[in-house]
Protein backbone atom coordinates (compact mmCIF):
# COMPACT_ATOMS: atom_id res chain seq x y z
CA UNK A 1 0.00 0.00 0.00
CA UNK A 2 0.98 3.06 -1.10
CA UNK A 3 0.57 6.25 1.19
CA UNK A 4 2.02 9.84 1.91
CA UNK A 5 3.53 11.34 5.52
CA UNK A 6 -0.36 13.38 5.48
CA UNK A 7 -2.30 10.25 5.19
CA UNK A 8 0.03 8.10 7.30
CA UNK A 9 -0.78 11.06 10.22
CA UNK A 10 -4.33 10.46 9.51
CA UNK A 11 -4.50 6.66 10.10
CA UNK A 12 -2.73 7.05 13.25
CA UNK A 13 -4.62 9.81 14.59
CA UNK A 14 -7.59 8.01 14.03
CA UNK A 15 -5.99 4.55 15.44
CA UNK A 16 -5.52 6.64 18.46
CA UNK A 17 -9.00 8.50 19.16
CA UNK A 18 -10.48 5.30 18.42
CA UNK A 19 -8.53 3.49 20.72
CA UNK A 20 -8.78 6.34 23.50
CA UNK A 21 -12.49 6.37 22.95
CA UNK A 22 -13.28 2.39 23.78
CA UNK A 23 -10.65 2.98 26.64
CA UNK A 24 -12.55 5.31 28.18
CA UNK A 25 -15.80 3.28 28.04
CA UNK A 26 -17.87 4.81 25.28
CA UNK A 27 -17.95 0.63 23.05
CA UNK A 28 -17.32 -1.87 26.06
CA UNK A 29 -16.43 -5.16 24.95
CA UNK A 30 -18.80 -7.85 26.42
CA UNK A 31 -17.12 -9.37 29.69
CA UNK A 32 -18.68 -12.66 30.34
CA UNK A 33 -17.69 -14.67 33.21
CA UNK A 34 -18.03 -17.89 34.82
CA UNK A 35 -16.53 -19.61 38.14
CA UNK A 36 -13.65 -22.23 38.11
CA UNK A 37 -15.34 -25.38 36.71
CA UNK A 38 -16.36 -27.92 39.88
CA UNK A 39 -13.37 -29.80 39.92
CA UNK A 40 -15.03 -32.83 41.42
CA UNK A 41 -17.26 -33.57 39.17
CA UNK A 42 -17.67 -36.80 38.02
CA UNK A 43 -14.97 -37.74 40.39
CA UNK A 44 -15.24 -41.48 41.89
CA UNK A 45 -15.65 -40.72 45.99
CA UNK A 46 -14.17 -43.02 47.88
CA UNK A 47 -15.14 -43.04 52.20
CA UNK A 48 -12.15 -43.85 54.47
CA UNK A 49 -10.67 -42.99 57.69
CA UNK A 50 -8.22 -40.51 58.62
CA UNK A 51 -5.00 -42.63 59.42
CA UNK A 52 -3.51 -40.12 61.86
CA UNK A 53 -4.93 -39.89 65.38
CA UNK A 54 -7.04 -41.77 67.44
CA UNK A 55 -10.15 -39.37 66.79
CA UNK A 56 -10.27 -40.91 63.24
CA UNK A 57 -12.29 -38.74 61.55
CA UNK A 58 -14.26 -39.61 58.29
CA UNK A 59 -12.26 -38.52 55.04
CA UNK A 60 -13.56 -38.71 51.39
CA UNK A 61 -11.10 -39.44 48.77
CA UNK A 62 -11.40 -38.29 45.08
CA UNK A 63 -10.34 -39.77 42.50
CA UNK A 64 -9.89 -39.55 38.50
CA UNK A 65 -11.89 -41.65 36.56
CA UNK A 66 -14.61 -43.75 36.83
CA UNK A 67 -12.91 -47.39 38.27
CA UNK A 68 -13.63 -48.52 34.44
CA UNK A 69 -11.42 -51.39 33.02
CA UNK A 70 -8.67 -49.41 31.36
CA UNK A 71 -8.62 -46.33 33.30
CA UNK A 72 -6.20 -45.79 36.27
CA UNK A 73 -7.44 -43.41 38.59
CA UNK A 74 -5.26 -40.57 40.84
CA UNK A 75 -6.26 -39.51 43.74
CA UNK A 76 -7.22 -35.20 43.14
CA UNK A 77 -8.61 -34.51 46.81
CA UNK A 78 -9.50 -35.39 50.18
CA UNK A 79 -11.76 -33.44 52.51
CA UNK A 80 -13.92 -34.59 55.39
CA UNK A 81 -16.80 -36.89 55.41
CA UNK A 82 -20.11 -34.64 56.70
CA UNK A 83 -21.95 -38.48 57.11
CA UNK A 84 -19.12 -39.53 59.76
CA UNK A 85 -20.56 -38.73 63.08
CA UNK A 86 -16.91 -37.98 64.55
CA UNK A 87 -16.03 -35.23 62.74
CA UNK A 88 -19.45 -34.29 60.23
CA UNK A 89 -17.41 -32.67 57.49
CA UNK A 90 -14.49 -31.13 59.30
CA UNK A 91 -11.10 -31.68 59.20
CA UNK A 92 -7.64 -30.58 61.15
CA UNK A 93 -5.04 -29.02 59.71
CA UNK A 94 -3.04 -32.32 58.83
CA UNK A 95 -6.16 -34.21 58.09
CA UNK A 96 -6.98 -31.52 55.65
CA UNK A 97 -3.80 -31.93 53.75
CA UNK A 98 -3.75 -35.86 53.68
CA UNK A 99 -3.74 -35.75 49.65
CA UNK A 100 -0.31 -34.15 50.22
CA UNK A 101 0.48 -36.96 52.41
CA UNK A 102 -0.52 -39.80 50.19
CA UNK A 103 1.14 -38.12 47.06
CA UNK A 104 4.33 -37.63 49.03
CA UNK A 105 7.89 -38.41 47.44
CA UNK A 106 8.81 -39.61 51.16
CA UNK A 107 6.22 -41.79 51.97
CA UNK A 108 7.01 -44.99 53.08
CA UNK A 109 5.27 -48.13 50.55
CA UNK A 110 6.55 -51.24 51.08
CA UNK A 111 8.87 -52.73 54.00
CA UNK A 112 12.33 -51.88 54.45
CA UNK A 113 14.93 -53.42 56.89
CA UNK A 114 18.16 -52.27 58.51
CA UNK A 115 20.05 -54.87 59.15
CA UNK A 116 22.21 -54.57 62.54
CA UNK A 117 25.62 -52.70 62.00
CA UNK A 118 24.31 -51.60 58.24
CA UNK A 119 23.18 -47.96 57.74
CA UNK A 120 21.30 -48.93 54.98
CA UNK A 121 17.49 -49.56 54.68
CA UNK A 122 17.11 -52.47 52.23
CA UNK A 123 14.28 -53.60 50.74
CA UNK A 124 12.56 -56.41 50.93
CA UNK A 125 8.81 -58.42 50.74
CA UNK A 126 6.26 -58.20 52.57
CA UNK A 127 5.91 -62.29 53.22
CA UNK A 128 9.98 -62.00 54.24
CA UNK A 129 8.98 -59.21 56.61
CA UNK A 130 6.35 -61.02 57.97
CA UNK A 131 8.32 -64.27 58.29
CA UNK A 132 11.54 -62.10 59.84
CA UNK A 133 9.19 -60.42 62.38
CA UNK A 134 7.19 -63.71 62.80
CA UNK A 135 10.74 -65.09 64.03
CA UNK A 136 11.59 -62.88 66.35
CA UNK A 137 8.34 -62.43 67.95
CA UNK A 138 9.27 -66.44 68.21
CA UNK A 139 12.52 -66.22 69.87
CA UNK A 140 11.72 -63.77 72.18
CA UNK A 141 8.03 -65.79 73.27
CA UNK A 142 10.54 -68.70 74.15
CA UNK A 143 13.49 -66.96 75.56
CA UNK A 144 11.14 -65.01 78.00
CA UNK A 145 7.35 -66.30 79.02
CA UNK A 146 6.48 -66.53 82.00
CA UNK A 147 3.99 -69.12 83.12
CA UNK A 148 4.18 -68.64 86.80
CA UNK A 149 5.10 -65.46 89.27
CA UNK A 150 7.27 -65.20 92.01
CA UNK A 151 4.38 -66.12 94.32
CA UNK A 152 3.82 -69.46 92.08
CA UNK A 153 0.70 -68.29 90.62
CA UNK A 154 -0.01 -69.09 87.06
CA UNK A 155 -0.23 -66.25 85.10
CA UNK A 156 1.20 -67.05 81.49
CA UNK A 157 2.61 -63.87 80.70
CA UNK A 158 5.30 -62.55 78.00
CA UNK A 159 6.68 -59.63 79.62
CA UNK A 160 9.18 -58.72 76.89
CA UNK A 161 7.30 -57.85 74.02
CA UNK A 162 4.51 -54.93 73.28
CA UNK A 163 2.27 -54.33 70.55
CA UNK A 164 1.07 -50.75 69.29
CA UNK A 165 -2.22 -51.34 67.19
CA UNK A 166 -3.59 -48.50 64.48
CA UNK A 167 -6.00 -46.33 65.67
CA UNK A 168 -7.98 -46.59 62.55
CA UNK A 169 -9.00 -50.06 63.10
CA UNK A 170 -12.55 -51.06 63.09
CA UNK A 171 -14.50 -52.65 66.06
CA UNK A 172 -13.66 -56.33 64.15
CA UNK A 173 -10.12 -55.68 63.67
CA UNK A 174 -9.73 -54.34 67.24
CA UNK A 175 -11.02 -57.45 68.54
CA UNK A 176 -8.78 -59.59 66.34
CA UNK A 177 -5.90 -58.02 67.86
CA UNK A 178 -6.58 -58.00 71.12
CA UNK A 179 -7.56 -61.78 70.82
CA UNK A 180 -4.48 -62.55 68.89
CA UNK A 181 -2.53 -60.91 71.37
CA UNK A 182 -3.62 -62.24 74.39
CA UNK A 183 -3.45 -65.81 72.82
CA UNK A 184 0.54 -65.03 72.85
CA UNK A 185 0.22 -63.85 76.58
CA UNK A 186 1.12 -60.33 75.30
CA UNK A 187 0.28 -58.06 78.27
CA UNK A 188 1.72 -54.70 77.00
CA UNK A 189 -1.27 -53.51 74.28
CA UNK A 190 -2.30 -50.24 73.11
CA UNK A 191 -3.11 -48.38 70.03
CA UNK A 192 -2.10 -45.46 68.26
CA UNK A 193 -4.87 -43.45 69.74
CA UNK A 194 -3.41 -42.49 72.83
CA UNK A 195 -0.47 -41.03 71.19
CA UNK B 1 -16.99 -18.32 28.50
CA UNK B 2 -20.38 -18.91 26.65
CA UNK B 3 -22.43 -19.85 30.03
CA UNK B 4 -22.66 -17.36 33.13
CA UNK B 5 -22.99 -20.16 36.12
CA UNK B 6 -23.92 -17.49 38.14
CA UNK B 7 -25.80 -13.72 37.99
CA UNK B 8 -23.43 -11.21 37.80
CA UNK B 9 -23.91 -7.88 39.91
CA UNK B 10 -20.80 -5.84 38.77
CA UNK B 11 -17.88 -6.05 36.52
CA UNK B 12 -14.65 -4.11 36.44
CA UNK B 13 -13.96 -1.30 34.09
CA UNK B 14 -17.44 -1.84 32.36
CA UNK B 15 -20.14 1.01 32.64
CA UNK B 16 -22.96 -0.83 31.24
CA UNK B 17 -25.04 -2.27 33.29
CA UNK B 18 -24.86 -6.18 34.14
CA UNK B 19 -28.23 -7.81 33.45
CA UNK B 20 -30.16 -8.70 37.06
CA UNK B 21 -33.53 -9.69 35.94
CA UNK B 22 -32.64 -12.95 38.55
CA UNK B 23 -32.86 -12.80 42.12
CA UNK B 24 -30.63 -15.17 43.95
CA UNK B 25 -29.56 -15.43 47.56
CA UNK B 26 -26.78 -13.59 48.88
CA UNK B 27 -24.16 -15.57 50.86
CA UNK B 28 -22.27 -14.42 53.73
CA UNK B 29 -19.20 -16.48 55.96
CA UNK B 30 -19.07 -15.62 59.71
CA UNK B 31 -16.17 -16.11 61.62
CA UNK B 32 -16.09 -16.09 65.24
CA UNK B 33 -13.05 -15.20 66.51
CA UNK B 34 -13.96 -16.00 69.97
CA UNK B 35 -14.30 -20.23 68.43
CA UNK B 36 -11.11 -20.08 67.08
CA UNK B 37 -8.17 -22.13 68.51
CA UNK B 38 -5.85 -21.25 65.60
CA UNK B 39 -5.03 -24.71 64.05
CA UNK B 40 -4.60 -23.37 60.83
CA UNK B 41 -6.94 -26.40 59.40
CA UNK B 42 -8.73 -23.40 56.77
CA UNK B 43 -5.13 -22.13 55.60
CA UNK B 44 -4.28 -26.30 54.63
CA UNK B 45 -8.13 -26.76 53.04
CA UNK B 46 -7.58 -23.32 51.25
CA UNK B 47 -4.40 -24.72 49.63
CA UNK B 48 -5.87 -28.36 49.09
CA UNK B 49 -9.03 -26.89 47.33
CA UNK B 50 -7.46 -24.06 45.21
CA UNK B 51 -4.56 -26.33 43.88
CA UNK B 52 -2.18 -23.57 44.92
CA UNK B 53 1.09 -24.43 47.57
CA UNK B 54 2.99 -21.83 49.29
CA UNK B 55 6.95 -21.94 49.51
CA UNK B 56 8.50 -23.36 52.94
CA UNK B 57 8.56 -20.50 54.96
CA UNK B 58 10.81 -19.43 58.12
CA UNK B 59 9.82 -19.00 61.77
CA UNK B 60 9.48 -15.62 62.10
CA UNK B 61 9.16 -15.44 65.86
CA UNK B 62 5.20 -16.11 66.13
CA UNK B 63 2.93 -18.72 65.04
CA UNK B 64 1.95 -16.27 61.80
CA UNK B 65 3.07 -18.77 59.16
CA UNK B 66 3.46 -17.31 56.41
CA UNK B 67 4.03 -13.96 57.85
CA UNK B 68 1.55 -12.24 55.45
CA UNK B 69 -0.70 -13.05 52.93
CA UNK B 70 0.92 -14.48 49.63
CA UNK B 71 -0.32 -15.31 46.00
CA UNK B 72 -0.42 -18.46 47.19
CA UNK B 73 -1.68 -18.27 50.40
CA UNK B 74 -5.49 -16.67 49.90
CA UNK B 75 -6.33 -16.82 53.96
CA UNK B 76 -3.40 -16.93 57.03
CA UNK B 77 -3.96 -16.64 60.66
CA UNK B 78 -2.78 -13.22 62.72
CA UNK B 79 -2.06 -13.80 66.21
CA UNK B 80 -2.40 -11.01 68.86
CA UNK B 81 -1.24 -10.93 71.89
CA UNK B 82 -3.04 -8.13 73.53
CA UNK B 83 -2.51 -7.12 76.94
CA UNK B 84 -5.62 -5.29 78.69
CA UNK B 85 -6.70 -4.27 82.17
CA UNK B 86 -4.21 -6.53 83.16
CA UNK B 87 -5.30 -9.64 81.10
CA UNK B 88 -3.37 -11.18 78.73
CA UNK B 89 -5.34 -12.07 75.44
CA UNK B 90 -4.41 -14.16 72.14
CA UNK B 91 -6.50 -12.90 69.70
CA UNK B 92 -6.35 -15.04 66.14
CA UNK B 93 -7.63 -13.66 63.22
CA UNK B 94 -7.99 -15.41 59.96
CA UNK B 95 -7.12 -12.85 57.62
CA UNK B 96 -8.80 -12.93 53.63
CA UNK B 97 -10.43 -11.24 51.43
CA UNK B 98 -13.51 -9.67 53.11
CA UNK B 99 -16.18 -9.97 49.62
CA UNK B 100 -17.12 -6.00 50.14
CA UNK B 101 -20.57 -5.20 48.67
CA UNK B 102 -19.08 -1.75 47.08
CA UNK B 103 -15.30 -3.48 46.96
CA UNK B 104 -12.75 -1.05 45.99
CA UNK B 105 -10.44 -3.56 44.10
CA UNK B 106 -13.10 -3.72 41.71
CA UNK B 107 -13.74 -0.07 41.33
CA UNK B 108 -9.83 0.46 40.73
CA UNK B 109 -9.57 -2.10 37.96
CA UNK B 110 -9.10 -1.06 34.78
CA UNK B 111 -9.36 -3.90 32.67
CA UNK B 112 -12.88 -5.10 31.93
CA UNK B 113 -14.29 -8.38 33.04
CA UNK B 114 -11.14 -8.68 35.45
CA UNK B 115 -12.78 -8.60 38.50
CA UNK B 116 -16.52 -9.93 38.57
CA UNK B 117 -18.89 -9.39 41.61
CA UNK B 118 -21.55 -12.04 41.68
CA UNK B 119 -25.14 -11.39 42.82
CA UNK B 120 -24.44 -13.74 45.76
CA UNK B 121 -21.79 -11.03 46.81
CA UNK B 122 -18.53 -12.95 46.10
CA UNK B 123 -16.03 -10.88 44.55
CA UNK B 124 -13.38 -13.04 42.05
CA UNK B 125 -10.77 -12.48 40.16
CA UNK B 126 -10.77 -13.64 36.80
CA UNK B 127 -6.82 -14.13 36.00
CA UNK B 128 -7.30 -14.36 32.27
CA UNK B 129 -8.66 -10.48 32.09
CA UNK B 130 -6.12 -9.34 34.57
CA UNK B 131 -3.59 -6.75 32.97
CA UNK B 132 -0.94 -7.38 36.67
CA UNK B 133 -1.12 -3.59 36.72
CA UNK B 134 -1.66 -3.93 40.79
CA UNK B 135 -4.61 -1.20 40.88
CA UNK B 136 -6.74 -3.24 42.82
CA UNK B 137 -3.92 -3.92 45.88
CA UNK B 138 -4.00 -0.16 45.61
CA UNK B 139 -8.17 -0.02 46.18
CA UNK B 140 -8.58 -2.71 48.48
CA UNK B 141 -9.21 -1.13 52.19
CA UNK B 142 -7.63 -4.15 53.61
CA UNK B 143 -4.83 -5.03 51.84
CA UNK B 144 -5.44 -8.87 50.51
CA UNK B 145 -4.49 -8.76 46.69
CA UNK B 146 -1.12 -10.17 45.94
CA UNK B 147 0.56 -10.30 42.33
CA UNK B 148 1.60 -13.79 41.22
CA UNK B 149 5.48 -13.96 40.73
CA UNK B 150 4.58 -16.99 38.36
CA UNK B 151 1.78 -15.43 35.71
CA UNK B 152 1.85 -11.77 37.16
CA UNK B 153 -1.70 -11.77 37.43
CA UNK B 154 -3.40 -10.71 40.54
CA UNK B 155 -5.13 -13.38 43.50
CA UNK B 156 -6.95 -13.75 46.61
CA UNK B 157 -9.59 -15.26 47.88
CA UNK B 158 -12.73 -16.60 45.73
CA UNK B 159 -14.78 -17.71 48.53
CA UNK B 160 -14.88 -20.79 46.75
CA UNK B 161 -17.13 -19.37 43.88
CA UNK B 162 -16.70 -22.87 42.01
CA UNK B 163 -18.08 -25.03 45.60
CA UNK B 164 -20.40 -22.18 46.08
CA UNK B 165 -22.22 -22.38 42.58
CA UNK B 166 -22.80 -26.20 43.28
CA UNK B 167 -24.09 -25.04 46.74
CA UNK B 168 -20.83 -26.27 48.44
CA UNK B 169 -19.47 -24.86 51.54
CA UNK B 170 -16.05 -22.88 51.25
CA UNK B 171 -13.21 -25.64 51.69
CA UNK B 172 -12.22 -23.05 55.07
CA UNK B 173 -15.95 -23.21 56.22
CA UNK B 174 -16.22 -26.84 56.09
CA UNK B 175 -12.90 -28.33 57.54
CA UNK B 176 -12.85 -25.83 60.80
CA UNK B 177 -13.25 -28.07 63.50
CA UNK B 178 -14.12 -26.17 66.19
CA UNK B 179 -16.96 -24.54 64.29
CA UNK B 180 -15.31 -20.92 64.00
CA UNK B 181 -16.38 -20.44 60.52
CA UNK B 182 -19.86 -20.84 60.00
CA UNK B 183 -21.10 -20.71 55.69
CA UNK B 184 -24.83 -19.97 54.56
CA UNK B 185 -27.21 -16.91 53.49
CA UNK B 186 -25.64 -13.72 54.69
CA UNK B 187 -29.21 -13.42 56.91
CA UNK B 188 -28.67 -16.46 58.75
CA UNK B 189 -25.06 -15.79 59.50
CA UNK B 190 -26.01 -12.16 61.02
CA UNK B 191 -28.85 -14.46 63.04
CA UNK B 192 -26.48 -16.74 64.00
CA UNK B 193 -23.71 -13.82 64.90
CA UNK B 194 -26.38 -12.12 67.11
CA UNK B 195 -26.77 -15.40 69.04
CA UNK B 196 -22.92 -15.73 69.46
CA UNK B 197 -22.69 -11.89 70.74
CA UNK B 198 -25.22 -12.75 72.88
CA UNK B 199 -23.30 -15.53 74.54
CA UNK B 200 -20.33 -13.39 74.66
CA UNK B 201 -21.92 -11.01 76.71
CA UNK B 202 -22.82 -13.00 79.30
CA UNK B 203 -19.87 -14.50 79.89
CA UNK B 204 -18.79 -11.00 80.24
CA UNK B 205 -17.78 -9.03 77.00
CA UNK B 206 -19.64 -6.15 77.16
CA UNK B 207 -18.54 -4.82 73.99
CA UNK B 208 -19.02 -8.05 72.14
CA UNK B 209 -19.92 -7.30 68.87
CA UNK B 210 -20.68 -8.45 64.35
CA UNK B 211 -17.80 -6.70 62.35
CA UNK B 212 -19.83 -5.90 58.93
CA UNK B 213 -18.47 -2.44 58.33
CA UNK B 214 -20.61 0.17 56.52
CA UNK B 215 -17.82 1.78 55.29
CA UNK B 216 -17.50 -0.46 52.12
CA UNK B 217 -21.39 -1.24 51.88
CA UNK B 218 -21.19 -4.71 54.23
CA UNK B 219 -19.18 -7.64 53.64
CA UNK B 220 -19.81 -10.96 52.53
CA UNK B 221 -17.00 -12.07 55.47
CA UNK B 222 -17.98 -11.10 58.34
CA UNK B 223 -16.59 -11.15 62.29
CA UNK B 224 -18.04 -12.30 65.80
CA UNK B 225 -15.38 -9.78 67.81
CA UNK B 226 -15.34 -9.82 71.53
CA UNK B 227 -13.70 -6.28 71.36
CA UNK B 228 -16.05 -4.82 68.56
CA UNK B 229 -15.07 -1.42 69.55
CA UNK B 230 -11.73 -2.26 69.28
CA UNK B 231 -11.18 -4.27 65.84
CA UNK B 232 -7.53 -3.05 65.86
CA UNK B 233 -7.36 -5.16 68.52
CA UNK B 234 -7.16 -7.81 66.28
CA UNK B 235 -3.90 -7.87 64.15
CA UNK B 236 -4.59 -4.21 62.88
CA UNK B 237 -8.43 -4.63 61.33
CA UNK B 238 -9.61 -1.14 59.96
CA UNK B 239 -11.59 0.43 62.35
CA UNK B 240 -13.82 1.82 59.68
CA UNK B 241 -13.07 0.55 55.95
CA UNK B 242 -13.54 2.70 53.44
CA UNK B 243 -12.37 2.95 49.65
CA UNK B 244 -9.34 5.06 49.05
CA UNK B 245 -10.62 8.91 48.36
CA UNK B 246 -7.86 8.35 45.45
CA UNK B 247 -9.36 5.54 43.92
CA UNK B 248 -12.95 7.11 44.50
CA UNK B 249 -11.77 10.38 42.75
CA UNK B 250 -9.94 8.70 39.88
CA UNK B 251 -12.78 6.14 38.88
CA UNK B 252 -15.71 8.47 39.82
CA UNK B 253 -15.56 12.16 38.84
CA UNK B 254 -12.11 12.29 36.86
CA UNK B 255 -13.04 9.50 34.58
CA UNK B 256 -16.47 11.21 32.87
CA UNK B 257 -14.53 14.81 32.85
CA UNK B 258 -11.50 13.15 30.94
CA UNK B 259 -14.14 11.85 28.82
CA UNK B 260 -15.81 15.30 28.52
CA UNK B 261 -11.97 16.77 27.68
CA UNK B 262 -11.44 13.81 25.47
CA UNK B 263 -14.66 14.41 23.17
CA UNK B 264 -14.35 18.25 23.17
CA UNK B 265 -10.83 17.94 21.31
CA UNK B 266 -12.36 15.22 18.74
CA UNK B 267 -15.45 17.73 18.48
CA UNK B 268 -12.82 21.29 18.49
CA UNK B 269 -10.78 19.08 15.74
CA UNK B 270 -13.36 18.61 13.57
CA UNK B 271 -14.81 22.17 13.63
CA UNK B 272 -11.41 23.04 13.08
CA UNK B 273 -10.96 21.01 10.08
CA UNK B 274 -14.32 22.26 8.53
CA UNK B 275 -13.66 26.00 9.02
CA UNK B 276 -10.24 26.34 8.66
CA UNK B 277 -9.28 22.87 5.89
CA UNK B 278 -6.04 21.81 5.93
CA UNK B 279 -3.31 23.93 5.81
CA UNK B 280 -2.49 23.95 2.44
CA UNK B 281 0.50 25.60 0.34
CA UNK B 282 -0.25 27.32 -2.54
CA UNK B 283 0.98 26.92 -6.19
CA UNK B 284 2.29 30.15 -6.41
CA UNK B 285 4.10 29.96 -3.00
CA UNK B 286 5.22 26.71 -3.76
CA UNK B 287 7.19 27.68 -6.86
CA UNK B 288 8.55 30.75 -5.29
CA UNK B 289 10.42 28.32 -2.72
CA UNK B 290 11.58 25.87 -5.54
CA UNK B 291 13.30 28.51 -7.33
CA UNK B 292 14.67 29.85 -4.45
CA UNK B 293 16.47 26.55 -3.70
CA UNK B 294 17.45 26.11 -6.81
CA UNK B 295 19.40 29.10 -6.82
CA UNK B 296 20.54 28.07 -3.41
CA UNK B 297 21.88 24.75 -5.14
CA UNK B 298 23.52 26.63 -8.01
CA UNK B 299 25.72 28.89 -5.50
Amino acid sequence: MQMNRRQFFKICSAGLGGSSIAAMGFSPTAALAEVRAFKLARATETRNICPYCSVSCGVLIYSTGDKAKNSQGTIIHIEGDPDNPVNRGTLCPKGAGLRDMVQSANRLKWPEVREAGSSEWKRISWDDAIERIAKHMKADRDANFMTKNAAGVTVNRWPTFGFLASSAASNEAGYLTVKTLRALGVTQLDTQARI
Amino acid sequence: MALQSLDIRQRSATTTAAPQARHTIEVAKLIDVSACIGCKACQVACMEWNDVRDEVGHCVGVYDNPADLTENSWTVMRYAEVEQDGKLEWLIRKDGCMHCTDPGCLKACPSPGAIIQYANGIVDFHQENCIGCGYCITGCPFNVPRISKKDGKAYKCTLCSDRVAVNQAPACAKACPTGAIHFGSKEDMKDYAEKRIADLKERGYDKAGLYDPPGVGGTHVMYVLHHADRPDLYSGLPVNPSISPLVALWKGAAKPLATLALAGVALGSLFHYVMKGPNEVSKEIEEEVEKEAETEDTK
